[in-house]
């Protein structure tokens, strides 16, 4: 996205576009990633009831997937999951970047 | 005609009753001395059904100023009042509301700030935030209090601007002291604040927008040039709207006033109540052949640099009133402005700061006399190496 100069922006740091944070990626901004295991998954959906950024994506009201675009690996999602062992397990990022 | 509506009132009551005339959609009140009267006088016109105002009692500064930061993103005229410690606790917020552009106006009753405690006049409460975005407009008497809260909901809210305004006066000496002044008629009061509808609200949900996101290295930065451009064109606006309110009430406005300062030689700079007294002290140096004058600083932020050191063009000494303390820095926060004002002009002036007046300590006819006569040394002989002095101080260094 082309950033913009002082005299094209909204003043006081107002946002005019409702639901913007679709197009402002934050992914990078995560230590831990949400491994998702689609076979231990029990489709509660408490994970995506729990998410603060609406990154558990859903598809026909099951789970589909993270959005890593968004998630910044806060780990709720991983600690509501009532299944044992969890069906998301959270790694730190260097260690998945290595494999 | 015009028939004057004679009031006497202190600065308090004065103040709540430029706040009856405005009728603000939200007041947010935490009691402070010596604002509490203000809020005392305000309370009963909500209770007596004076005003429709949605009138807020919080458990702190900080909250009355947050509640009115979130009031006026909605969209409403919201004014709160503090003094000196409220003042200093709401200071987080304080930065915010003119950061998000939100034209909250906000009397401040100067009280020093502790410690040790203190609970008497002096400005160290409102000079501490001169750089917080807000704008910020000096009174010298109950009448100026007055008429420049009815102004400063103009100017706050002038598209050109959008910064919130502190109208700031003196605790105690303007706040408890009853004063005759004149105020505007409810009708006629009614039609100079005229309707408010603010570019964005948080109410508006046909059109919602957010207010308050996370600004990073993207773009903090051109918000922060956008605010500095509010105030860049608040010199323009508040004088206009001080000459329309001139047209209005009789009593016109400007950044500050030159008191008999055309052809003064010894010039002094001030501003609150101070001036008041300064005034008859020049008055009295006149008649006895003294060419001195007075320049009273009504809008502290913006600061009309270059128009003051215009004003002060003929003098060949200033002497610079300080009712605060910058610790560290070469003189009070008045001095370093007049010094930066100046500088460029290629005119070789003699400075000296008085500090003054700390923790209500008074200010006489005689203390103003002392810094008089120290100017006319200074005409004489140029900036001395003690520039900075204390008025009414006891011991070494004291004049």
């Amino acid at each position: 996205m082309k950033e913009r100069g002082w005299t094209e922006i909204p003043i006081g740091g107002i946002i005019e576009d409702a639901g913007n944070a679709a197009t402002y990626e934050t992914g990078s901004w995560r230590t831990y990633r949400p491994i998702w295991d689609s076979e231990a998954c029990i489709d509660c959906l408490r994970c995506w009831v729990a998410c603060p950024d609406s990154s558990i994506e859903l598809a026909d009201g099951k789970i589909a997937g993270i959005d890593y675009d968004h998630c910044k690996g806060c780990g709720i999602c991983s600690f509501e999951c009532p299944v044992d062992p969890k069906a998301i397990q959270m790694k730190l990022e260097t260690d998945v970047a290595k494999k | 005609m015009r028939v004057a509506r004679r009031l006497i009132l202190t600065g308090n009551d004065a103040t709540a009753e430029a706040m009856r005339q405005i009728d603000p959609d939200v007041v947010t009140c935490f009691p402070i001395t010596p604002q509490t009267e203000l809020m005392h006088k305000f309370a009963e016109h909500v209770a007596d059904g004076d005003v429709k105002t949605e009138f807020v009692l919080v458990e702190s500064e900080h909250s009355a100023m947050s509640a009115a930061v979130g009031a006026a993103a909605a969209g409403a005229r919201a004014m709160t009042a503090t003094s000196a410690n409220g003042l200093a606790l709401m200071w987080e917020i304080v930065y915010i509301a003119a950061s998000y552009r939100l034209p909250i106006v906000m009397p401040v009753v100067n009280r020093a700030l502790s410690g040790p405690i203190n609970i008497h006049c002096d400005h160290s409460d409102t000079m501490g935030c001169r750089d917080t975005g807000w704008i910020q407009l000096y009174s010298e008497n109950a009448q100026e209090v007055y008429d420049n809260i009815l102004q400063a909901v103009r100017i706050a809210e002038h598209p050109d601007v959008l910064l919130p305004v502190m109208v700031t006066f003196d605790g105690f000496i303007l706040s408890h002291t009853a004063e005759i002044l004149e105020g505007l008629e409810d009708a006629e009061a009614r039609n100079w604040i005229g309707n408010y509808e603010a570019k964005y609200s948080l109410l508006n949900t046909d059109d919602p927008v957010t207010f308050g996101p996370l600004d990073l290295q993207d773009y903090y930065f051109e918000h922060k040039r956008q605010e500095i451009e509010g105030m860049w064109h608040a010199p323009t606006v508040i004088r206009e709207i001080g000459r329309a309110y001139g047209e209005l009430s009789g009593r016109p406005y400007d950044l500050f006033e030159a008191y008999r300062l055309e052809d003064a030689e010894l010039a002094v700079v001030a501003l609150g109540s101070t001036c008041g007294t300064t005034k008859v002290v020049v008055d009295e140096l006149r008649d006895q052949g003294t060419k001195a004058g007075l320049l009273k600083i009504r809008s502290f932020r913006p600061f009309p640099e270059a128009e003051i050191a215009e004003a002060l063009g003929n003098a060949k000494a200033i002497g610079v009133l300080d009712r605060s303390v910058s610790f560290g820095a070469p003189g009070g926060p008045v001095h370093k402005e007049i010094k930066a004002a100046l500088y460029g002009t290629g005119r070789e002036i003699g400075i000296v700061n008085y500090i003054y007046g700390l923790g209500g300590r008074d200010m006489s006819m005689d203390n103003i006399k002392t810094a008089f006569a120290g100017l006319e040394k200074v005409a004489r002989e140029g900036t001395p190496d003690d520039n900075i002095r204390f008025l009414g101080l006891r011991g070494e260094g004291g004049v």
